[in-house]
């Protein structure tokens, strides 16, 4: 545990400024959310705006995640399950 | 009197009876509550690669690399009486690769065990939605067994969508317990150690666990914008080193690749897509990623679909990666000998990469050539350029029937 603690902590500290940075950016977001109605969403509900990668992408995330050092926090695998990273 | 009196509780207790809080407003439509197919999906993909600079051979050779991957997924909906929707995913994946490189390992036997090898990859997953009150809860398992490798995952997710469905948050956690099979290099193998192929003799087994936990908000921010926020911290322990790649020293010496059993990651990602006018769709995210080896990445990705007609659509993309190099990387013959971790793999070198390309996506609402089922087809071709000299070519395509 304190091995883990201390990994966090070796990671941490540019990291963490980089989440408040975008929890920042949220919480500036947030007042300025219109409120959309279901009948609102014919454009949101689009197949091309969803949000989640499209499956067409899946292979080409695998081999990014295989000959790049980083991964994660994309839909994709963040490390294991196969012999990459 | 008594009429009026009587007229005048009516009116009160109707008056009440508005204003009283309803039950949750439950769904009385019905729905079919036998388990039907609700998609299938099949995904295939090849990939060829190239470059100079093959981890296995210290950081100098043949990167030739080919990939044909497949998954066929299924997807299964029911209703139970609650009206709550179950959906059961069952996917079955297969690649089958050839790897220059790999056919280095062992060069005393011409080819190795490894040079090709098929990886198949079966998963299984439940989630349920609640409907009425806006939550979904879930459970997966996986399997994927290759040549040397071996991986149980397992996961849990959770996420609550607000009661106007314009935020969500979300939380996964993941699990992979896996055994690698350990391969050295032919000419760094201990006494009496096997070859790593069947029948080759005895070699080690050693476990590579990886956890993670993904928390995610996504937020409508209006008629044409959404956006979602991403972070993924992940802990690997065990294995990490790939010890069939090898690391030449600067006193012409030579070793397995090493590199410390832990490594903990943080992603951070953010994901904004705009819909601009009728026909044009505006798809961008970036990516921070930090981990406690000194790799620091950033990612830029930009699609833009545009509809040329509503069911037809055309979508260029491009990416920008750029990553430092781990702290223990060194190019061939760098090394010192007096390092206690070190590896010549470039994946884990400082550079820049570039992928760009398109995709088409056709879905007609009669059907793909006119078969009702065949609900869309999508094909995109994309080329990466790495700064080291890598570059690959990759097509994809999904099928999609509901």
């Amino acid at each position: 545990m304190i091995r883990i603690r201390k990994l966090i902590a070796e990671s941490c500290g540019q990291s963490i400024l980089v989440c408040a940075s975008f929890l920042c950016l949220i919480a500036f977001c947030l007042p300025s959310c219109a409120e959309v109605k279901p009948y609102q969403k014919n454009r949101l509900n689009d197949s091309e705006m969803e949000l989640s990668a499209r499956k067409c992408q899946k292979f080409e995330q695998s081999f990014q995640s295989y000959r790049e050092g980083a991964s994660g926090a994309n839909g994709d695998k963040s490390g294991g399950g196969c012999g990459c990273n | 009197m008594k009429k009026i009196s009587l007229a005048v509780i009516g009116m009160y207790v109707s008056v009440l009876s508005a204003f009283s809080q309803n039950p949750a407003a439950k769904d009385t439509s019905y729905k079919n509550r036998r388990l039907k197919i609700d998609e299938i999906n099949f995904v295939s993909g090849y990939y060829r690669q190239n470059g100079n600079n093959s981890a296995v051979t210290g950081g100098i050779g043949s990167e030739k690399l080919t990939d044909f991957a497949n998954t066929l997924e299924l997807k299964l909906i029911k209703y139970d009486h609650k009206y709550h929707k179950h959906t059961f995913t069952g996917e079955l994946g297969a690649d089958t690769y050839t790897s220059a490189s790999s056919d280095k390992i062992d060069p005393v036997t011409i080819s190795s065990g490894s040079k090709d090898d098929t990886r198949i990859y079966p998963s299984l997953s439940w989630n349920v939605l609640n409907e009425q009150k806006n939550r979904t809860f879930g459970a997966a398992l996986s399997y994927s067994t290759e040549f040397d490798y071996k991986s149980v995952g397992a996961a849990l997710n959770f996420a609550k969508t607000s009661k106007d469905k314009n935020s969500e948050i979300a939380i996964k956690l993941q699990a992979y317990l896996d055994t690698w099979r350990v391969i050295y290099a032919s000419e760094l193998r201990p006494p009496h150690y096997g070859t790593g192929a069947i029948g080759g003799g005895p070699v080690h087994y050693t476990p590579r666990n990886s956890f993670s936990a993904s928390f995610t908000f996504s937020q409508v921010v209006n008629t044409q914008l959404q956006v979602l926020f991403v972070l993924e911290p992940t802990y690997q322990h065990g294995l990490l080193a790939t010890k069939y790649q090898r690391v030449f020293f600067n006193d012409d010496s030579e070793r397995s690749e090493t590199l410390p059993d832990d490594r903990f990651k943080l992603p951070v990602g953010l994901r904004a897509n705009c819909f601009f006018g009728d026909n044009f769709i505006l798809k961008s995210y970036y990516r921070f990623y930090i981990d406690n080896w000194g790799l620091k990445a950033q990612t830029i990705e930009l699609e833009t679909p545009i509809k040329i007609t509503p069911f037809f659509s055309v979508s260029p993309f491009y990416r920008f990666y750029s990553q430092n190099a781990v702290d223990y990387f060194a190019p061939y013959s760098e090394h010192k000998v007096s390092e206690i971790y070190f590896t010549s793999d470039y994946d884990l070198s400082k550079f820049t990469s570039h992928f760009l390309g398109a995709g088409i996506r056709i879905a007609p609402p009669k059907g793909v050539f006119n078969i009702k089922q065949w609900n869309s087809l999508e094909l995109r071709y994309g080329h990466y350029i790495r700064s080291t000299g890598l570059h690959s070519n990759i097509l994809s395509l999904h099928v999609k029937f509901k």
